[in-house]
């Protein structure tokens, strides 16, 4: 058990917990920030990312006591008000269906657009591979991504 | 917190309609049980409310899974009732709430769903309408009906909204009601509803609102519900198949804070106030079970083992049909004077839901009543099952459907509202339980495996004179496509109900006119009834994969061995014009190049490339699928590279979300057919996560996929969840064949399997 204090989209949070409690229930069951998904609780597709400092991780299967940097969930990448273009090219693009992996693909998309604003078809299909999407949304998906660039 | 402030809301709001119904001699009896019994499918006020402030609310007694029904059918109410689509809210699957329309179910939630509820919506404005008359002193046809709002046609600036007509807010209106539950529920009433010419919001693409709360984050699936003093839950499984439990060490969890074992039989769960305690508790527990036996039969030998199987039953008929005994005799006659016969048997493996989350449900039992949060297709049913299962009167237990990780059929959502309401009753407290990745690929109900055997004899002139088409495999119903019965979950089998088998299957839906044909099928029982991993049930589109897999190759193989090109064979016994039709778009769209062998067409040492097409139909819907596949020589790798797509699904409600649709369905059908296949041995199934059991990644998604969306006006709108999966892998299977000239009659079409074709060729 140990008190850690994280910080999470901009705001600092005290939680008191096992260390070997995963940051994915940190944040859901500790935090009330339920929107990174649990998939497989295997690192293996996504639906947990969260960006830690710049980079996305696999929540699931990093635990609290390893967490050095800032966090930042979907809730801060951008809001209605003020959406990150990733975030209003998937709603253009109507890109899901019933969104559960959604949070994996977003988180992942804003560190990828940071690194390349001009992404090939190819490149993203590359990155993109170790994500699951269920439902088949993924012709949508690089649809997005791609408009999303061209927004930046 | 959110979720069950929210639902108080809506409890709140329909407060004032449960005294209306009451109000009414038909429910009367609805108020003695003092229960959460739902609104009556005879009264207008069942399906439609208008509040002061103009807003529509439509109850809809089926759900969407993330493909925009709501969105569709807030466009036919928004056209039926002159009211804008904004004002609209559709809720869905509270069975307080709403009727029993049975749920997601079959692909129709448009095509049945829609009916009640725009039959309630014509009502409903044939009553504005004369509520109207009478109160500016006019005639009915005096009254025009515009954005909300019920004008004279005398004087514009007489008006009032239907908010201000409906005085107080119900319409204490009766309809005719069917008698039905479930797909089947419909009502009549006087008014007669509007014709396609007259719609001006159905046709036309709008989004679907929950896509921008999901991605800023607003958007609260099932995993997010919470409920005062929830506990969580995680199922202890057993080891292999059909294992029992021994002895439970107890002290291998003592050190876990404040966790809690569950058992009734050999149903075993671990409960914990912290979500990550349940899952250490999980995983520290301790289990003696039953040692580990040969249940199945081993993966290399499915086949044989299906083939060798004894029939439980035989039909020709439909599955839920009385059983029809085949008439072999035209064809076994015919069969004699055929010049050319050919024969060839395809295969289909076991297939996983493999949903994106595990199941996850919510449950509070209490001494007088349930609630259950859950994401199951068949919310109304899921509440049934848990009165039976706990010995409750049904109208004791409110089910809530939360949209939940995509749901294509029977998947682990229907047992884990059971479970989680068998944990709630043994435990005492309210609970929440999450599956593990494994509960969901490894233990879901499975789709069924099957073999399939073709036959044809042609004339001297190429012509067919006798057809013979047989599936034999295990039950689509081993378990119910609905949790109503809770023999049929995995509560009621580690409790100790007895096993209730249905055995189902189906026979291809085509139209071809061959004559002397017979088509049957036969159902085997699964090897092991009771704990079972490879239980199977219904996955989208319920074996018409598997079916079409087989007739759609089959036919290729029957036009190429007279020496036809494959889409004139098809035409030539297709007489039906919307059959016919779907074919003809796709050929002419892909500019398809008549061919009567294998193109092979050479792109570079190490490449080549071929086309495919398949042509079905399910229900009311017609689909034809051209696709283009690249295959590595050396990997054996295929890449589906494009799809052309003619889909006639009748009326169009909304063009954007049934592109989106059939995508959906090509995609999930490419992973089928590339990728998918429940891997187990004679002890357990052994795919148990994203590595054990492949699907589709971003990698695979064809460069184009070109939807031919053909508008039938003047039919009502069909289904189109599901019609288009049942032709990728025949048409990708025909393509195969087209690129190298050698049949892949057993899916799923591994880099080894084509391989394998090519050291043949």
């Amino acid at each position: 058990m140990g008190t850690y204090t994280l910080s999470i989209d901009g705001d600092l949070r005290t939680v008191e917990c096992d260390d070997d409690t995963p940051l994915l229930y940190v944040l859901r069951d500790e935090l009330g920030l339920d929107n990174p998904k649990f998939g497989c609780g295997l690192a293996q597709c996504g639906a947990c990312s969260v960006l830690l400092g710049q980079m996305p991780v696999r929540s699931c299967s990093i635990p609290i006591s390893a967490i050095t940097d800032q966090i930042t969930t979907i809730k801060g990448i951008g809001t209605p008000n003020n959406p990150h273009p990733i975030q209003q090219a998937f709603i253009d693009e109507q890109a899901m269906f019933c969104g559960y992996c959604m949070n994996g693909w977003v988180i992942e998309a804003v560190s990828f657009l940071a690194q390349n604003n001009n992404p090939s078809e190819d490149q993203i299909r590359r990155r993109f591979a170790n994500l699951k999407c269920r439902c088949g949304s993924h012709s949508a998906i690089i649809k997005a991504i791609i408009r999303a660039s061209e927004m930046i | 917190m959110m979720q069950i402030n929210l639902n108080r809301r809506k409890l709140l709001k329909t407060s004032g309609a449960l005294t209306v119904w009451f109000s009414l001699p038909d429910a009367i009896k609805a108020q003695e049980s003092h229960s959460y019994r739902g609104p009556s499918p005879a009264q207008l006020d069942s399906f439609i409310r208008i509040d002061s402030q103009n807003q529509v609310e439509i109850f809809f007694g089926k759900m969407d899974m993330g493909q925009g029904v709501n969105i569709a059918i807030a466009q036919m109410v928004a056209d039926e009732l002159d009211a804008p689509l904004e004002n609209i809210n559709v809720i869905m699957g509270d069975t307080l709430l709403t009727v029993n329309q049975g749920g997601g179910s079959g692909s129709t939630g448009i095509e049945l769903g829609s009916k009640p509820i725009v039959q309630a919506a014509a009502e409903a404005r044939r009553f504005i309408i004369n509520h109207a008359a009478r109160r500016f002193g006019l005639l009915p046809q005096q009254i025009l009906l515009r954005d909300g709002m019920a004008v004279s046609a005398l004087d514009v600036n007489q008006s009032l909204s239907y908010g201000e007509l409906l005085l107080n807010g119900y319409f204490d209106i009766k309809l005719n009601w069917n008698g039905v539950y479930g797909n089947g529920l419909d009502v009549s009433s006087l008014a007669i509803p509007k014709t396609s010419d007259q719609y001006s919001v159905v046709g036309s693409s709008f989004q679907r609102p929950e896509i921008a709360n999901i991605v800023y984050g607003n958007f609260k699936f099932i995993t997010e519900v919470k409920i005062p003093g929830m506990w969580h839950a995680r199922i202890v499984r057993p080891p292999h198949a059909g294992a029992e439990i021994i002895e439970i060490d107890i002290d291998s969890i003592s050190d876990i804070a404040n966790t809690e074992l569950i058992r009734q039989g050999n149903f075993l769960a671990v409960i914990a106030p912290k979500e990550w305690h349940a899952i250490k508790a999980l995983n520290a527990l301790q289990v003696n079970w039953t040692e580990p036996r040969d249940l199945f039969p081993e993966q290399d030998e499915l086949y044989e083992y299906i083939q060798n199987a004894i029939v439980a039953r035989r039909s020709s008929g439909g599955a839920r049909e009385p059983d029809v005994e085949p008439d072999e005799s035209g064809f076994n006659n015919a069969i004699q004077y055929a010049t050319n016969v050919i024969t060839a048997s395809y295969e289909f493996p076991y297939q996983s839901h493999a949903s994106m989350g595990p199941a996850c449900a919510v449950c509070d039992v209490r001494d007088d009543n349930i609630i259950l949060y859950t994401a199951t297709q068949k919310p109304h049913y899921a509440a049934q099952g848990v009165a039976r299962l706990l010995g409750y009167d049904e109208d004791q237990v409110r089910a809530i459907w939360v949209a939940g990780p995509g749901s294509y059929g029977r998947n682990d959502s229907g047992d884990c509202a059971l479970d989680a309401a068998l944990i709630s009753k043994l435990s005492g407290r309210p609970i929440r339980l999450q599956g593990m990745r494994h509960d969901g690929t490894q233990w879901d109900p499975k789709a069924p495996a099957s073999v399939h055997q073709a036959t044809a004899g042609f004339n001297l002139n190429g012509e067919v004179i006798a057809f013979k088409f047989l599936s034999k495999g295990f039950s689509a119903g081993d378990i119910e496509s609905n949790e109503s019965n809770p023999q049929h979950s995995y509560a009621g089998m580690q409790t100790g109900l007895a096993i209730d088998h249905t055995p189902r299957f189906l026979n291809p839906s085509d139209r071809y006119d061959f004559p002397n044909e017979v088509r049957y099928w036969e159902t085997i029982l699964p090897p092991l009834d009771r704990a079972s991993p490879l239980r199977t049930s219904h996955l989208r589109d319920p074996l018409g994969p598997q079916i079409h897999f087989a007739s759609e190759c089959f036919i290729d193989e029957m036009a190429y061995a007279v020496s036809q090109d494959p889409i004139a064979f098809r035409l030539r016994y297709l007489n039906e014009e919307r059959d016919r039709g779907v074919l003809i778009s796709v050929s002419e769209r892909y500019a398809w190049q008549p061919r009567v062998a294998a193109s092979q067409i050479q792109q570079n040492s190490n490449l080549v490339s071929g086309r495919g097409v398949a042509y079905t139909r399910r229900n009311n819907t017609v689909v034809a699928v051209i696709c283009e596949v690249d295959i590595n020589l050396t990997s054996g790798r295929i890449y589906p590279r494009k799809f052309v797509i003619a889909s006639d699904q009748g009326l169009i409600i909304n063009p954007l979300w049934l592109r989106r649709t059939i995508e959906g369905n090509i995609l999930h059908g490419i992973s089928r057919s590339l990728l998918e296949e429940v891997s187990f041995s004679s002890q357990h199934v052994t795919s148990n996560d994203w590595l054990s059991y492949r699907t589709i990644n971003i990698d695979l998604c064809p460069e184009e996929i070109d939807i031919i969306l053909l508008n039938n006006v003047d039919l009502p709108p069909y289904g189109a969840g599901e019609p288009s999966i049942r032709a990728v892998t025949p048409a990708i299977a025909n393509a195969v064949f087209d690129a190298i000239g050698v049949r892949l009659r057993r899916a799923p079409f591994t880099p080894e399997r084509v391989l394998d074709a090519l050291a043949q060729t």
